[in-house]
């Protein structure tokens, strides 16, 4: 009996799951980097995320939704739940951790319909919950343990730095900045996943080049964060941070190239993610200079996902359209 | 002094507000024929459209406005509903007649065998644009459901097995939602009594009878044999393919013996002892 | 490189019969010769069962303006003329010739090798010549080239593309034509730019033939006012529209045909039909089909009659492989699968993909992640998510306000998916309803005006 189906009779061979390993192969150089820094503690926190994320996307299909195919397949359970460990500070009691999972899968994901239905990015709800939850726990970084032949340094975020010292009055001149080489290797305070450039760049590029993710979040993420820090920066370098150390520090590489790009809560057309990127990029800024936390890239982030159905709203260019 | 302040001033903001909302109810008020609503409450509110208007609402506003109830007929209220609003109106209902839906098609799984292997989305009306049919017969039900979809009141069961529609005629309104649907147009209001008792013929096939006969081992195959056998001139064959006029009918059930492919359906009739029953 | 301008895909290309040199397909025993095989009107049956036919003798007459003739492939009796199943199964009217053999052809036919070239024709005779011979798009669309080639009053025609694009994955027919038959091309379009009275054509071919770009380059160059413009490999790059856009950077408004901007499009092989036409005398019945598949095991180009069945032709080759399940007339990107084998070649069908069981299956759907690959990929710069989504709620006026009717189902989207959903299939059930509803409303207006 022949099978006779309408055309297409050729699909790609990529698929959800393909997608979603990309992603996690991309996090590996953050992954290791953060087990050399932090040590075993690393490994344990990104253990319990992981095992609690998908516990929990997989007990609520079973026995919330009653499905037959269980969403954990798709492996997007496992993203959530490292990409929640990569923001959380290492001091973080494990039982937060948890929490912070429930909330990332549970509110942020399956209550509203499971993969591909979330508004917002889970991870980072989840870190947004814990950071307004426990803010005392969320914002305390550990001193850097020593690895290799480099000396750990601080324990504040080069940014937590830079709001405390101008709140108190001083300029950037008299306080002591990590060097840019620090900054770019990751010899600084900081969540997990967020210290080191370096790896979060190879892993955006081997993402980039497995046409996991398109350039223009990325691009217009960090593009916007510096034209406009370093705009803020020709006016007034004493009170306002030098462009490189605002996109290397801080969540700005973890945001712009794992989190932003994120399929289900980013727009669907290229101008459209240009502008998602752009609207990021100024408010993280805006946050970092004016706001009460150091550092903003999850609350632009999470404000710019709720914008995206309004984004969606612009077409594309339509072939043979009216002008 | 906090608490004070804080419970007064949400007391004026509650007095505002109130004027607020009296005033434009007051001012936007619009006008309306107060049995409007209430010969609306009285209908069922399903809003199936089986009575030719878009609503209940807008079919309400229509009983009341005509001079007579003539031609107007809610289907899923049933003439219970009809009566009432008659009565309530002060005008006088038509007596409707019972009608159910009944799909023309008795093609299962094990009499229709399939042909090919179609892959696609479950839709009918997709499947008809797409292929004649994936069994030999390009006339029957293609059984992926968009007459249970369409129905509102959730009369209609695909019967996993049979892949046809089962029909629940207790729960049918003779909308005609389901038959207007489907892509092949076979299901069809039939007339029908108290009992349910109905007669008809569950084949929509159109071929020359070899080809039918080979696609499906229950179609009508056109040979006659029913228009024959019937007293009441009931059963007219077109296009190799019999009709019973219900209207002639007279539920003797003589068709249904002759039948060679069992085609012809019958349906709640007492077990067959009995012979000449005969009803309505 | 030029290419056009939006969304676009690569699937992988998998052209096995590419380099392979034009075969003869043995002659059928009978052939099934549709009375459809063109978009418009079906032509009619001039002959009777029992006639002797000769092969080349007009057996069906157009029956409208949009509409073609129909040749005898064999020399023959006719059998029957019945109605048959189609590729889609519909029953349509055939005509089937049993040949004797001999393959005895009309004496007005020439037969030989020799390439002619005469240029003595006037526009109207040369169109007279080509609507008779039944000439149709042979791409796949199967409009009658004659109805092309008489734009309506008020309508200049400025540019003459031929499209040597030949986008879909594992079709090989045109590519092995350029090879073979450059020079008779080149005259076809020459007789084509005379009947439309224009200085210049261009001849579109994607780079991934650099051996076709090399010969027709080679022969254009004896002629004057042939160009051949290499393309960038990217699907659909063939359909119409986007060859206009590659070419001439023009671009056909919504709704309307090439036509309207100053452009007809004809593709290599109906180039060819039309220099046989022409010079030869010859009415089209017979065209080169690519016959593959990955479990064939000679993947070739055939010349083959119309009228031969699927399973004929796949005989030619070495049968049908075992593991065959199904069966694609045409490419797998807008090719039709076929219901049975016993379904004729037409004047359209540029290829028989033979797909096993392992290929011929649809991967299994998951949940759309949204990641708008769709949309990326779309040719027309629609948005296919939306049009899954509306179209399973029947949002009709939705669907229509965000252009559905632009989609020409060239499958991008569809192939482009990683979470496989079909949405092709959706937004062919949303053009269907979209057109239905538009149809229902011009009635409803065209009552309510009556009643004024």
């Amino acid at each position: 009996m022949l099978t006779v189906s309408p055309s297409p009779h050729y699909q790609t061979d990529t698929n959800t799951r393909k997608l979603m390993c990309n992603v996690l192969i991309a996090l590996i150089p953050a992954f290791v980097f953060s087990i050399v820094v932090f040590g075993v503690s690393a490994l344990i926190s990104t253990l319990t995320a992981v095992i609690s994320c998908v516990f929990f996307e997989f007990a609520i299909s079973k026995w919330l939704f009653k499905d037959e195919e269980y969403s954990v397949k798709d492996c997007s359970a496992i993203i959530t739940g490292v990409l929640l460990s990569f923001n959380l500070p290492n001091t973080l009691p494990l039982w937060m951790v948890v929490i912070g999972s429930l909330v990332a899968i549970g509110i942020a994901k399956m209550s509203f319909g499971g993969l591909g239905c979330n508004i917002f990015n889970p991870a980072l709800v989840g870190r947004v919950f814990l950071l307004v939850s426990f803010p005392a726990d969320m914002t305390t970084w550990s001193k850097v343990q020593d690895y290799g032949t480099i000396d750990g340094t601080t324990g504040a975020t080069p940014l937590g730095l830079i709001k405390e010292s101008i709140m108190s009055g001083k300029t950037l001149s008299q306080i002591d900045l990590p060097s840019m080489q620090d900054m770019f290797l990751g010899n600084i305070g900081g969540s997990f996943g967020e210290i080191s450039v370096i790896a979060l760049v190879i892993g955006g590029i081997y993402l980039l080049c497995t046409r996991t993710i398109t350039w223009h979040i990325p691009v217009s993420v960090l593009g916007s964060m510096f034209i406009l820090s370093g705009i803020m920066f020709v006016v007034n370098p004493e009170l306002n941070a030098n462009p490189l150390i605002h996109i290397c520090s801080g969540g700005a590489m973890l945001g712009a190239i794992f989190m932003a790009t994120d399929y289900s809560t980013s727009p669907m057309t290229s101008l459209g993610k240009i502008i998602f990127g752009i609207g990021i990029g100024v408010i993280t800024i805006i946050i970092r200079k004016f706001g009460a936390y150091p550092e903003g890239m999850s609350f632009a982030i999470l404000i710019m996902n709720a914008i995206v159905p309004l984004i969606n709203k612009i077409k594309p260019h339509r072939y043979g359209a009216k002008k | 002094m906090t608490i004070v302040h804080s419970i007064l001033l949400l007391c004026i903001i509650g007095v505002i507000a109130g004027f607020a909302l009296y005033f434009v109810a007051k001012k936007f008020k619009t006008d309306e024929n107060p049995l409007y609503g209430e010969v609306e409450s009285m209908l069922p509110g399903a809003n199936c459209g089986g009575c030719g208007f878009p609503g209940c609402k807008k079919f309400a506003q229509m009983l009341v406005d005509s001079p007579s109830l003539e031609g107007l007929n809610c289907t899923a209220g049933g003439s219970e509903t009809m009566n009432k609003i008659g009565e309530f109106l002060g005008k006088s209902v038509q007596k409707a007649e019972m009608r159910v839906a009944v799909v023309k098609c008795k093609g299962s799984c094990d009499k229709r065998p399939k042909t090919v292997n179609f892959e696609g989305i479950s839709s009918c009306a997709f499947v008809a644009t797409q292929i004649s049919s994936d069994t030999g017969c390009s006339f029957g039900c293609i059984g992926l459901g968009d007459c249970e979809r369409a129905c509102q009141f959730g009369g209609i069961k695909i019967n996993p097995e049979t892949k046809l529609p089962e029909f629940d005629s207790k729960i049918c309104t003779a909308c005609g939602q389901c038959a207007e649907v489907c892509p092949r147009h076979i299901i069809e209001l039939r007339k029908t009594n108290k009992k349910d008792m109905k007669i008809y013929v569950g084949c929509s096939n159109k071929d020359k009878g070899a080809v039918a006969r080979k696609a499906c081992t229950a179609a009508c195959i056109g040979c006659g044999k029913c228009a024959k056998v019937c007293a009441n001139e009931a059963i007219t064959v077109t296009d190799f393919l019999a009709y019973i006029d219900p209207e002639k009918c007279k539920l003797c059930r003589k068709c249904v013996e002759e039948c060679p492919t069992g085609a012809i359906i019958e349906t709640n009739f007492p077990p067959r002892k009995k012979k000449e029953e005969t009803t309505n | 490189m030029k290419t056009f301008h939006i969304g676009g895909i690569h699937p992988k290309e998998n052209k096995l019969s590419k380099g392979k040199k034009i075969e003869i397909a043995p002659l059928p025993q009978v052939v099934t010769i549709p009375m459809a095989q063109h978009i418009g009107k079906p032509a009619n049956p001039i002959v009777a069962v029992g006639d002797t036919v000769k092969v080349g003798t007009k057996i069906g007459e157009s029956s409208g303006f949009v509409s073609a003739n129909i040749f005898s492939s064999v020399s023959g009796t006719v059998e029957k003329i019945d109605f048959f199943p189609n590729i889609a199964g519909f029953k349509q009217q055939m005509i089937v010739i049993k040949s004797d053999g001999t393959d005895t052809w009309e004496d007005t036919i020439d037969r030989t090798d020799t390439i002619v070239n005469n240029m003595d024709f006037t526009a109207d005779e040369i169109k007279a010549k080509i609507t008779e011979a039944g000439i149709v798009g042979m791409g796949g669309a199967t409009f009658p080239l004659g109805v092309k080639l008489s734009p309506p009053p008020g309508i200049v025609i400025d540019t003459l593309l031929i499209n040597g694009a030949e986008c879909e994955p594992y079709l090989t027919a045109d590519h092995a034509l350029m090879l073979e038959k450059a020079e008779e091309i080149c005259i076809g379009v020459e007789l084509l730019k005379k009947v439309l009275n224009v200085s210049t054509a261009k001849i579109g071919i994607e780079n991934n033939k650099p051996d076709a770009i090399e010969n027709m380059t080679k022969t254009a160059a004896k002629f004057s006012g042939i160009e051949v413009v290499p393309l960038k490999v990217k699907y659909p790059q063939g359909s119409e529209k986007h060859l206009i856009q590659a070419l001439t950077g023009r671009e056909v408004p919504s709704g309307q045909l090439p036509g309207s901007i100053g452009c007809v499009v004809s593709n290599i092989a109906t180039t060819f039909a039309v220099y046989e036409a022409v010079e030869k005398n010859k009415p089209l019945f017979e065209r080169v089909v690519t016959v593959t598949g990955t479990a064939l095991q000679n993947p070739s180009n055939l010349l083959v009659r119309m009228g031969t069945s699927t399973a004929d032709v796949l005989a030619a080759v070495g049968g049908i492989p075992e593991n065959t399940a199904k069966v694609i007339s045409g490419g797998p990107m807008m090719g039709k699968a076929i219901q049975n084998l016993d379904v004729p070649i037409m004047k359209g069908s540029s290829g028989v993909l033979c797909m096993t069981e392992e290929e011929a299956h649809r991967h299994k759907e998951s949940n759309c992640i949204r990641c708008g690959r769709c949309v990326d990929a779309c040719p027309m710069g629609l948005e296919p998510y939306l049009f899954y989504a509306l179209s399973k709620r029947k949002m009709l006026t939705e669907l229509n306000e965000h252009n559905i009717r632009d989609c020409f189902e060239c499958g991008s989207c569809s192939f482009s998916c990683p979470a496989h959903k079909p949405l092709l299939d959706y937004i062919r059930l949303g053009k269907a309803n979209v057109m239905q509803m538009i149809k229902k409303q011009e009635a409803e207006k065209a009552q309510q005006q009556e009643k004024k």
